[in-house]
Formats: structure tokens, C-alpha cells, sequence
């Protein structure tokens, strides 16, 4: 597979200042008395084929960045095209187009699957709800996908219960594979998964990339896994995209310094490495009340003046580069 | 040669359950020395977890039931003590650290009291005396303003906190053995670092052995001496870390270490390797498993490890494999890596 992503008119996906923002409630009267800034203001593209990995840590807001894109949370403001068309204005009925050409694997396999279908089922509905399908070729259509995913027909009148983690996260796949989408948001697909059955779906997920020029938005914590999978990865830090790049400037120069002290954190597997390790200080603050200026400096071992009182703006400093940091830059 | 502080010697646990036996810890044997730390890996229902909560005596019986073995501590076989002698080694010498750390700490009494709890008991020290042993904890294990914290709540903590806090209380009574199950695998990664950054700090000061449960090799490396590697209730392979990752000898290791990505891979190829798969799913152990547990997913498996269950030998000083092929799987590991 080749890490250059192939080059269309336009991205398939394209989200621009998107904004969550929940109300913070209180009293008797339940008076909104401040907001959880989850996602404030990010933009990104994915391209037809591409896949583009989104991390951080836990409360980043990338989960509610992946869900606001296709409205499961309602977004608070932002502009959001498929395919050239703009979506966020749609009605829930005009969405429904929208669609079937972007699904969802989600994280957890368990509780992701609906107990009482049968895994066929699963998958065959989605082919029932938007009518492709005719009746008697929806086994059929089952089949075929189940196949793709590494599933074996008979398996297709079992249960979720039945199945082991893998073979579940599988069926998610297949479910999500079912209209043919353009674009799969995956919001942790693997992190719920032993390492062993990990490696399984991660290549499942790049085979049928290959095969269908999927494109992914790859939610997940796992640095290395994103490393594999992406083609660009974005770093996302109380709400705000800090850094976004092609994966090979990400992981070689990395220019934020939370994207650097995220990449240094990470155990290697080789007990000879000896790692320079930087150890950030203190927990990630509140998304209620985040920090003035770069909402990074409370725990950034290079903040300066500037980053208290400023906030900075993404900025391109090499081509396809972007990064929110005062200190990073042609003109730092 | 003096024995080591813990030695569970061929231990097997097995559940009976109303759907049959469930052998989940079915031969283990390791050891771990004064000061040591040792890491045992392998993958959820291995068995690694169940054998660590076997040295507490925290497996409820019925329905787990000990059918053979022994752990001895400081030559002492723990299965033989009654629960009030378990109680007086529990916090004192031997502790635990859990892998959430809100649901193993108790929601109702303040991060004073439960610190303070061990020390009372087991140091019959006074609540106040204990209060400011607590804060010193709380200090030690880097928690900023610990005379307010040590006040507050567990829900008034962020995870990471909470992890620290349920390190004072490990140590709090000087405990010569740690277990850590799965310490860090609920926290994010610089999270992670401080945590792991802050048990290797404690021991070089307080002396514990450890014996840390995890899954991530990467933790193993950092962390650990020795490894032990399990597989469907059963030791596979044990050797010290850096024989381990350089010497593969068990076809299940080596399928662990080839199917993880590794970070920096982007800089090195020019597409991503595909990962390597360990094919199918870990047996059930319900059914008795009568050759290899690994064979059905092995690629080196012959028609004897379907038949005859390999047994652990040293193929090296310190270095232990359970498997007919290890000189195989030695040498296909040495040519992908030249």
C-alpha cells in the first residue's frame, strides 16, 4: 500500500471550525452556568482514499469531533461537506442520503451490536432500511460481505454472544461495509481488542481500503497503531487540533510540543532503547474552563509570556504542515 | 543460593462452574526474587491475572478451587494460611494495584482513611498519627497539595491521581512485594509515563519486588528484568527482557511481538508492513486441551504438538520455552531480523 494517498478533485470529506459546546447546568432551576468547550473550532480534510488518524488522549474531543461530523451530537456551529455538498444544515430526513456513504465502527464491539439480531441481520439492515437491496438477494448480499470480512456464511444466523471480540469488531465492519460507503469513521475499532486479534482487524481495515478506495477518519489513542494505519494524522488536545500533518512529518518532526511529549510517552517494545523521555506535568485541565492563550502552556516545559495571553492560530510552516504553536514556525 | 521471596510452584486453579471445569491457571510455575521485577504477558483469559490474585487469596472458592501446587512466601505456602493470617500479610508484605483504580477504591471514605487504613491495622498506629503518614504517601507519590487531597474523595481526583493514591496505600506499610495488574492500562499515555516514571522511582527507594501484569509489550521492556509469557493458563516462556525481545523462542511470543505496530515504522518503510496475524482465537478452557495449546494457531505446529503437550525446558541459562520447534522459531527470528 502506498503511504501517498491518491489525489482527487476535492476531499470526500472536508469539516471546517467545528464547534461542540455542552451546557454545564445547575440548581434547582438547572441554569446553564458555563459550557464544555468538547470540540472548539477544528478543521481538517480527508481525501477519497485516504485515511487521516485522530488523536489524543482521553477528553481531547475526538470522539465528539468523529460523531458531531454526521450529527449523532447535534454540532454546535461548523461547516461540513461530502463530497462537495455541504451537509450540516441538512434535516434529519435529508441526511439520510448523507448516509450511506459515511458510516461508523465504533469502539466496543459489546455493546455496539444489538443482542437480539442475528449477526446476518446486523448487517442485512442497513441493505433493508435504504431499500438497495430486493428481498431475496439480501442473503446473498450478506454472504458477499461477510465474506469480505473474513466471516464464513453459516455464521451469519449466530449471535452476537456467540462470537469472540474480533469476530464481533468483524461484524461491526461488515455492517458498516453494507451501502458501500465512501468514508468509514472508525472511533477506536481496535482498542477494545487483544494485540493479537488487533493485528487481524487493523489489516482487514487496509485490505478493504485497498480494495473499495475507503476512505477512514481513524479515531484512537494508540499512537502506533495511528502511525500504521494513517496517511495524515492530526493531535488533538483539550478540543483544538494542536498539529496536523503527513504522518512521516508527524512522527520524524513533530513541531508541537504536546504532539512530542505524546510521542515520548509511548513505551517501546525494545528494552535497549533508551528513550529521552519527556514527562508532562500535572493532568490534562478542564474543558470547562480551559486555560487562556495556548491551552497547552500549563503543562508545556517551553511556554513563554506570549502563550498565557495569546492564543495561537494553525498555521501552515512546511508544505502540508500545520501546527497551533507561538513557538514553532518561520518566524519563531 | 537464597530462595526467592515468592515461588508459585506449579499452581492450578480451576473454576467449576455450572457449564463444566474452566482450567484457567493450569501449571504455573515462576518465581520472583527480592527487589526484582517481573513481568508477566499474554492476553486477556491467559490466566496472568488470576494467578496473581491467587498470591492475595483473592480468587473466591467456591467456585475457584486450588487443585494442585503451592506459593510459597518467604518460604511460607500462603494456601495453607487461614484468612486471619492472610489478613496480617495483606497491605503489609505483599499489596496490589488494581487496574481501575475508581472502582478499587472505596467511594465513601476519603483518600486519608483508606491510606490510613493499612497503616492502623497492620502498625496499630493512631488515626492522627496515620493521617500524617498519609500525606507523606500522598507526597512521596507526587500528589500536588496532599494536606487537601488527602481529605477529598476518590471522584474528586482525576484518574491518574487516583492511580497514585492507590500506590500510597501499597506502600504505605513498606510492603516487599508489589503486584501490579495492569497499572496503567486505563490511563492515557503521558498519564502512563508519569505512573510508570514514579514506580520505577519507588522501588529504587523503597526495595519491593514487583510483579507487573500487562499486556503491552512496551510497558515490559521499560519496566521489567525478567518475563513471563502465558498462554491459556500456562507458563510458555520465561527468560530475562532483553533475551526475550532479542531470542524469541515460543511461536506465541514471537506472534505477539510481530503483530504489534511499532511507532517510528512510517520512517523506516516506505509502505506499512502488514501486520502479523496470529491466526484464529484462544482455545476455550473448558475442554481439556490435550497437546500444544498454541498448535491450532501456530504456524510452526507439527502433527506432534496436536497429540503431546510440550514441557517447559531451559533451552539457555534463563531462558525457558514450552515448545517442540523453539530452535525454529529461534532461527526464523534471527533472519528476519538480519
Amino acid at each position: 500500500m502506498n503511504a501517498q494517498a491518491p489525489i482527487e478533485a476535492g476531499p470526500l470529506l472536508e469539516v471546517k471550525d467545528l464547534k461542540k459546546h455542552y451546557p454545564v447546568r445547575k440548581g434547582v432551576l438547572q441554569r446553564v452556568v458555563g459550557q464544555v468547550y468538547a470540540v472548539d473550532g477544528i478543521s481538517f480534510t480527508v481525501g477519497h482514499g485516504e485515511t487521516l488518524g485522530l488523536v489524543g488522549e482521553s477528553g481531547c474531543g475526538k470522539s465528539t469531533a468523529g460523531k458531531s461530523i454526521m450529527k449523532l451530537i447535534e454540532p454546535t456551529s461548523g461547516e461540513i461537506n461530502v463530497a462537495g455538498k455541504r451537509i450540516d444544515n441538512l434535516s434529519r430526513g435529508e441526511m439520510q442520503s448523507v448516509r450511506r456513504q459515511v458510516q461508523f465502527v465504533f469502539q466496543d464491539p459489546y455493546s455496539s451490536l444489538n443482542p437480539r439480531m442475528s449477526a446476518g441481520d446486523i448487517v442485512a439492515e442497513p441493505l433493508r432500511n435504504f431499500g438497495v437491496a430486493v428481498r431475496s438477494e439480501v442473503r446473498d448480499r450478506v454472504a458477499e460481505i461477510f465474506a469480505k470480512v473474513g466471516l464464513r456464511r453459516e455464521q451469519m444466523d449466530r449471535f452476537p454472544h456467540e462470537f469472540s471480540g474480533g469476530q464481533r469488531q468483524r461484524i461491526g465492519i461488515a455492517r458498516a461495509l453494507a451501502l458501500h460507503p465512501h468514508l468509514i469513521i472508525c472511533d477506536e475499532p481496535v482498542s477494545a481488542l487483544d494485540v493479537s486479534v488487533q493485528a487481524q482487524v487493523i489489516n482487514l481495515l487496509m485490505d478493504l481500503q485497498q480494495e473499495f478506495r475507503l476512505s477512514y477518519l481513524f479515531i484512537a489513542h494508540d499512537l502506533a497503531v495511528v502511525e500504521h494505519i494513517s496517511h495524515r494524522v492530526a493531535v488533538m488536545y483539550l478540543g483544538k487540533i494542536v498539529e496536523i500533518a503527513d504522518k512521516r512529518d508527524l512522527f520524524g518532526r513533530a513541531q508541537h510540543p504536546y504532539t512530542e511529549a505524546l510521542l515520548s510517552a509511548v513505551p517501546v517494545p525494545n528494552p535497549r532503547a533508551k528513550s529521552q523521555r519527556m514527562i508532562l506535568k500535572g493532568d490534562v485541565p478542564s474543558p470547562i474552563r480551559p486555560p487562556s492563550g495556548c491551552r497547552f502552556h500549563t503543562r508545556c516545559p517551553y511556554a513563554v509570556e506570549r502563550c498565557k495571553a495569546e492564543e495561537p492560530k494553525i498555521r501552515e510552516i512546511a508544505p502540508g504542515h500545520h501546527v497551533a504553536c507561538h513557538l514553532r514556525g518561520p518566524d519563531a | 543460593m537464597t530462595a526467592p521471596l515468592l515461588e508459585i510452584d506449579d499452581l492450578r486453579l480451576h473454576f467449576y462452574t455450572r457449564d463444566g471445569v474452566v482450567r484457567a491457571v493450569d501449571g504455573v510455575t515462576y518465581h520472583v526474587k527480592a527487589g526484582e521485577t517481573l513481568a508477566v504477558v499474554g492476553e486477556s483469559g491467559c490466566g496472568k491475572s488470576v494467578t496473581a490474585q491467587s498470591v492475595l487469596r483473592l480468587v473466591p472458592s467456591p467456585p475457584g478451587r486450588y487443585v494442585s501446587g503451592q506459593i510459597r512466601f518467604q518460604g511460607r505456602n500462603l494456601l495453607d494460611l487461614d484468612m486471619a493470617e492472610m489478613r496480617k500479610l495483606r497491605g503489609a508484605e505483599i499489596s496490589m494495584i488494581f487496574q481501575e483504580p475508581m472502582t478499587s477504591l472505596n467511594p465513601v471514605l476519603t483518600v486519608g482513611r483508606q491510606i490510613g487504613e493499612t497503616l492502623v491495622l497492620h502498625q496499630g498506629m493512631d488515626q492522627k498519627a496515620a493521617e500524617a503518614r498519609a500525606v507523606e504517601m500522598l507526597k512521596l507519590v507526587g500528589i500536588p497539595e496532599p494536606e487537601r487531597r488527602v481529605r477529598e474523595y476518590p471522584h474528586q481526583l482525576s484518574g491518574g491521581m487516583r492511580q497514585r493514591v492507590m500506590i500510597a496505600m501499597a506502600l504505605a506499610c513498606n510492603p516487599k512485594l508489589l503486584i501490579a495488574d495492569e497499572p496503567t492500562t486505563a490511563l492515557d499515555v503521558t498519564i502512563q509515563a508519569q505512573i510508570l516514571d514514579l514506580m520505577r522511582e519507588l522501588k529504587s527507594r523503597v526495595g519491593a519486588a514487583i510483579i507487573l501484569i500487562t499486556h503491552d509489550l512496551g510497558v515490559v521492556a521499560e519496566m521489567a528484568e525478567r518475563v513471563v509469557v502465558m498462554y491459556a493458563g500456562r507458563k510458555v516462556e520465561e527468560a530475562s527482557v532483553d533475551d526475550l525481545f532479542a531470542r524469541p523462542r515460543h511461536p506465541y511470543t514471537l506472534g505477539l511481538m510481530g503483530s504489534i505496530p511499532h511507532l517510528g515504522s512510517s520512517l523506516v518503510h516506505n509502505a506499512p508492513p502488514r501486520l502479523a496475524e496470529i491466526q484464529g482465537v484462544v482455545p476455550s478452557l473448558r475442554e481439556e486441551i490435550p497437546g500444544c495449546a498454541f498448535a491450532p494457531r501456530c504456524g510452526f505446529a507439527t502433527e506432534r504438538c496436536g497429540r503431546e503437550r510440550p514441557e517447559i525446558e531451559e533451552l539457555a541459562p534463563g531462558h525457558f520455552a514450552a515448545c517442540f520447534e523453539a530452535e525454529r522459531v529461534a532461527a526464523q527470528f534471527a533472519e528476519a531480523a538480519s
